[in-house]
């Protein structure tokens, strides 16, 4: 890419020019003029800069509001206490119920966050901010997306923890693999997540409607997520026998949805 | 402002045929198949008479699908085009096949529990029309709750093409989730079956095609019927209030 040599009008920087070169220079300085006007650069790197912009706005909000971590945490220590007083855990083994324990108390909080992503956008009409920054819709889900799967993990991170030690399991051994299992499926449930945040934030009970969509589109996520995760608290490995093959589907599912998201955001930012 | 005029009154003549000609030949094939299957398939060994309900069950599990598959196809092409006919089919369609859908849901138990001896059990094909049922039933509700006509057009496609794109990982996540459990019927395009099975077979894909065609073939004009009503409701309430203005004025 030549810079444009200087912002002056095409027909005084060649004067003794042919008409030929005349125009092609003022083709090419039209070309730089509009190349100017829709900024910097249109490139993979520069909408993948912008979505990171986007990203660090939602962290910085959140750092300083604490408006979502702490009350997904809180939830979902909520629901861990709700689900022991369900199981017996004086008898039963924690590594067979544990999957679908950890689960149910990791998707509960993070849809509300997902709901609450672009409550935050609509109030102030901030969406319409957003909309006239030079990024692309695909641009903007994708750093709203890495927000949530930000909010998601960091939950996550403070739940497992806690979780071993009110269950009385061993999470040592096991820590890698879970926390790998655990990072796949929560990436593919955020796609899924911030999709349907965006669209339910704009009809009435959104927040009934984004669970119902949310969870009967991510079944199958939910199905890798639980057996993956029994699988590795019962000392399994991550390439044995089935687990392979639902983390292969998992990612899969990460990015048919993603791709998804991405493509057809579009359509739900317009007015 | 061009209004619609009473167009949609007088139908154009093929459509008020199809409209006549469709349901009678589902209800005529529907009649048809209910005969062959009590009186002319032949008895199955092992389920004996309980097996007939097959020919209503499996067809209708079939054609829910296609009917999902317009939707997925009208929502790509409304978002293509942004012409309300797409949004209009993909409507009619999910609401055909939540209908089919269910059909499939409710004959099941009656099949399964003098079969399995029980109402419901959590095998793969069962969970995975239950599933479907639910993501379809979150694209109405999506609808119900969208009020802006163009909003809830693109948002139904959305959940059209991205509800459809997780039918097939349902269907494969959910038979890992069973491990290899047997199938209930190995049924390959009607291979499997005995001669007057298959054709009893065929016969309720085609009741349940026709029934399709014939809930399309009505819903679709009334659809534009709702768009038109809308438009001159949208319009009259302009009339008014610029009236309402004028008198201000004067």
């Amino acid at each position: 890419m030549n810079p444009p040599p200087a912002v002056t009008p095409a027909g005084a920087a060649a004067p003794a020019a042919t008409p030929d070169s005349q125009a092609a220079h003022a083709a090419r300085a039209d070309h730089h003029a509009a190349r100017r006007a829709r900024g910097p650069d249109m490139g993979v790197r520069a909408e993948l800069a912008r979505a990171a912009l986007v990203a660090a706005k939602d962290l910085r909000i959140e750092m300083r509001s604490l408006d979502n971590v702490p009350a997904m945490f809180f939830f979902a220590l909520l629901v861990l206490v709700i689900l022991s007083f369900g199981f017996d855990f004086s008898t039963a083994k924690f590594s067979d119920v544990g999957a679908g324990v950890l689960w149910v108390a990791f998707v509960f909080p993070a849809v509300l966050s997902f709901g609450h992503a672009f409550a935050l956008e609509r109030d102030g009409e901030c969406l319409s901010g957003l909309r006239l920054t030079p990024a692309d819709a695909g641009t903007l889900y994708l750093g709203k997306l890495a927000a949530n799967i930000v909010f998601m993990l960091a939950m996550e991170a403070a739940i497992l923890p806690l979780s071993a030690v009110l269950f009385g399991y061993d999470l040592a051994p096991v820590l890698a693999p879970l926390a790998f299992v655990i990072a796949v499926h929560s990436v593919g449930f955020c796609a899924v997540g911030t999709l349907f945040g965006a669209m339910t934030a704009r009809t009435r009970r959104g927040d009934v409607l984004l669970p119902i969509l949310l969870f009967s589109v991510s079944v199958p996520l939910m199905l890798a997520a639980v057996r993956t995760t029994s699988a590795v608290l019962n000392g399994g490995g991550l390439w044995d026998g089935l687990t392979k093959t639902w983390l292969v589907m998992t990612c899969l599912f990460d990015l048919v949805f993603t791709t998804a998201a991405w493509l057809s955001f579009q359509y739900l930012l317009e007015e | 402002m061009s209004l619609p005029g009473p167009a949609r009154a007088d139908r154009p003549g093929w459509l008020a045929a199809a409209q006549m000609l469709l349901p009678l030949i589902a209800g005529g094939m529907a009649i048809a198949t209910l005969y062959g299957a009590f009186f002319y398939a032949a008895r199955e060994k092992t389920m004996g008479d309980v097996q007939r309900i097959f020919y209503f069950h499996a067809p209708a599990g079939i054609m829910c699908f296609l009917a999902f598959f317009v939707t997925f196809l009208a929502s790509i092409a409304y978002l293509r085009t942004r012409r309300r006919i797409w949004d209009i089919v993909g409507h009619s369609s999910v609401e055909a096949g939540m209908l089919l859908t269910s059909i499939v849901l409710l004959t099941g138990p009656f099949w399964a529990r003098p079969v399995w001896g029980t109402w419901w059990t959590w095998e793969a094909r069962l969970v995975w029309t239950l599933v479907l049922w639910m993501i379809y039933a979150g694209y109405l509700l999506l609808r119900r709750y969208t009020d802006d006509p163009d909003q809830q057009a693109r948002f139904a496609a959305v959940m059209g093409i991205v509800g459809f794109l997780d039918v097939p990982i349902v269907y494969y996540s959910v038979h890992w989730w069973r491990g290899h459990h047997p199938l209930v019927l190995k049924v390959s395009g009607g291979g499997g079956l005995e001669p007057t099975m298959r054709i009893v077979f065929l016969g309720g894909i085609i009741t349940y095609l026709f029934l399709y065609m014939a809930l399309m073939a009505l819903r679709v004009p009334l659809g534009r019927m709702e768009d038109d009503l809308r438009r001159l409701e949208a319009s009259s309430r302009a009339r008014a209030r610029g009236r309402r203005d004028m008198a201000r004025v004067t």
